[in-house]
């Protein structure tokens, strides 16, 4: 898998950039909320390819990406109440985070029901 | 239109890979998806090299359509079957291409990758070689297409349907929750817009709900069945998803995707916005 680079990482497309990439310099941690962590399994195996959907308060959908094959995803969003909730071949997910600006790390684990 | 004629379920493509006359292809904004496993048999469309033109801020025009076509073995009487990541917006947004070029026979995957992935259905790595065709694109059929003026007139008088996320739609966030935010376009949406994120229109797995959900989903929203109507979000390809919902499945009449979406409309000088989770006033 290549590493985009910085401009290809918030090019003007609407998809995903690679999850497992480096936060590109030219975001500003001043300004931006990221929401980020690992979706693994309940042995702690890591859960690449499994669908994070960021929530908002009300439970509306607000993003989606696919985890990197470390299982990491990454969402840039607002400080407040969200919802994660991951779908995987290995079970699904959910947790309650609250985010302040700069980078809220997280881990979320998935299980068949 | 119908869903019976604009959609397939993941069994119809699996049972279909080797059907003569079928034609698979991904369509995806990041094509490292397609590298690391597809769909037996399908081929790869990029959307930001294959579908948008390389200089000037609009897409292919009838011959590179024609010329990509030709050189990815696709013929005019080919069924093409689109899906994608992404919940499929970026398989809405070709199908929604492949209309405005007059393709005949062309379906979506309900689900797309997801709902593959999720059944854990057989991937490949292999690229299939198919034979280079002289496929000739139709006339664009402007009918389905959407211009800035025409928005702009549009306000209070057509149905508009924002179907970017609330937050967005407010003016709280400029971009999808994965981008950053830092944009050049102002914040908010189009006034008379209705709120309808595109994602009330699918299942968590990415299929489409049923017709009589979709159909309560926009009536509830305030959606005019008796009026026209254009569909935006930030960039079109989730508009063009929403399009496909009540065009191609809900079969409603004259209805646009306005591609330039809120990266035009949010940098035009002088155009109305409205802030905040209603409407606001034409």
């Amino acid at each position: 898998m290549t590493i985009p680079t910085a401009a290809a990482n918030i090019a003007a497309g609407c998809a995903a950039p690679d999850q497992s990439a480096p936060l590109p310099a030219s975001v500003d941690l001043q300004k931006e909320t990221v929401i980020t962590g690992r979706v693994s399994t309940a042995e702690g195996e890591a859960v690449g390819g499994a669908y994070v959907r960021l929530l908002d308060s009300s439970g509306e959908f607000t993003a989606e990406v696919v985890t990197s094959p470390e299982g990491v995803f990454r969402f840039f969003a607002a400080p407040g109440s969200w919802t994660l909730r991951a779908l995987s071949r290995f079970g699904n997910g959910e947790l309650a985070v609250t985010a302040d600006r700069g980078i809220n790390d997280v881990a979320l684990s998935v299980a068949t029901a | 239109m119908s869903r019976d004629t604009a959609l397939v379920s993941a069994d119809w493509a699996e049972k279909n890979l080797d059907t003569p006359g079928i034609v698979f292809v991904e369509v995806d904004e990041d094509t490292s998806a397609y590298d690391g496993g597809h769909i037996p048999g399908a081929v790869k469309i990029d959307w930001k090299t294959d579908l948008q033109d390389p200089v000037r801020r609009d897409f292919v025009n009838q011959e590179q359509f024609s010329a990509l076509l030709s050189a990815k073995g696709i013929s005019n009487d080919d069924t093409v079957i689109l899906y994608g990541g992404n919940n499929n917006w970026f398989a809405a947004y070709a199908f929604w291409y492949f209309k405005l070029y007059g393709h005949e026979s062309v379906k979506l995957i309900d689900g797309g990758r997801k709902k593959w992935e999720l059944d854990a259905r057989v991937y490949t790595k292999d690229v299939p070689a198919r034979a280079a065709t002289s496929y000739e694109a139709k006339a664009p059929d402007l009918s389905i297409r959407a211009f800035r003026d025409e928005v702009v007139e549009a306000i209070g008088v057509k149905n508009l349907v924002d179907v970017r996320s609330p937050d967005e739609f407010a003016g709280r966030l400029l971009a999808p929750a994965h981008l950053p935010q830092e944009q050049s376009q102002r914040a908010g949406h189009i006034p008379t817009a209705i709120s309808v994120p595109w994602s009330k229109a699918a299942n968590e797995d990415g299929t489409f709900k049923s017709d009589a959900d979709l159909a309560k989903i926009y009536g509830d929203a305030g959606l005019d069945g008796s009026k026209d109507t254009i569909a935006y979000c930030r960039i079109g390809e989730r508009s063009s998803h929403t399009w496909f919902v009540l065009k191609e499945l809900l079969g409603q009449e004259n209805v646009k995707n306005y591609d330039g979406s809120w990266t035009e409309y949010g940098s035009l000088i002088g155009v109305p916005i409205a802030l905040g989770d209603e409407p606001g006033k034409a």
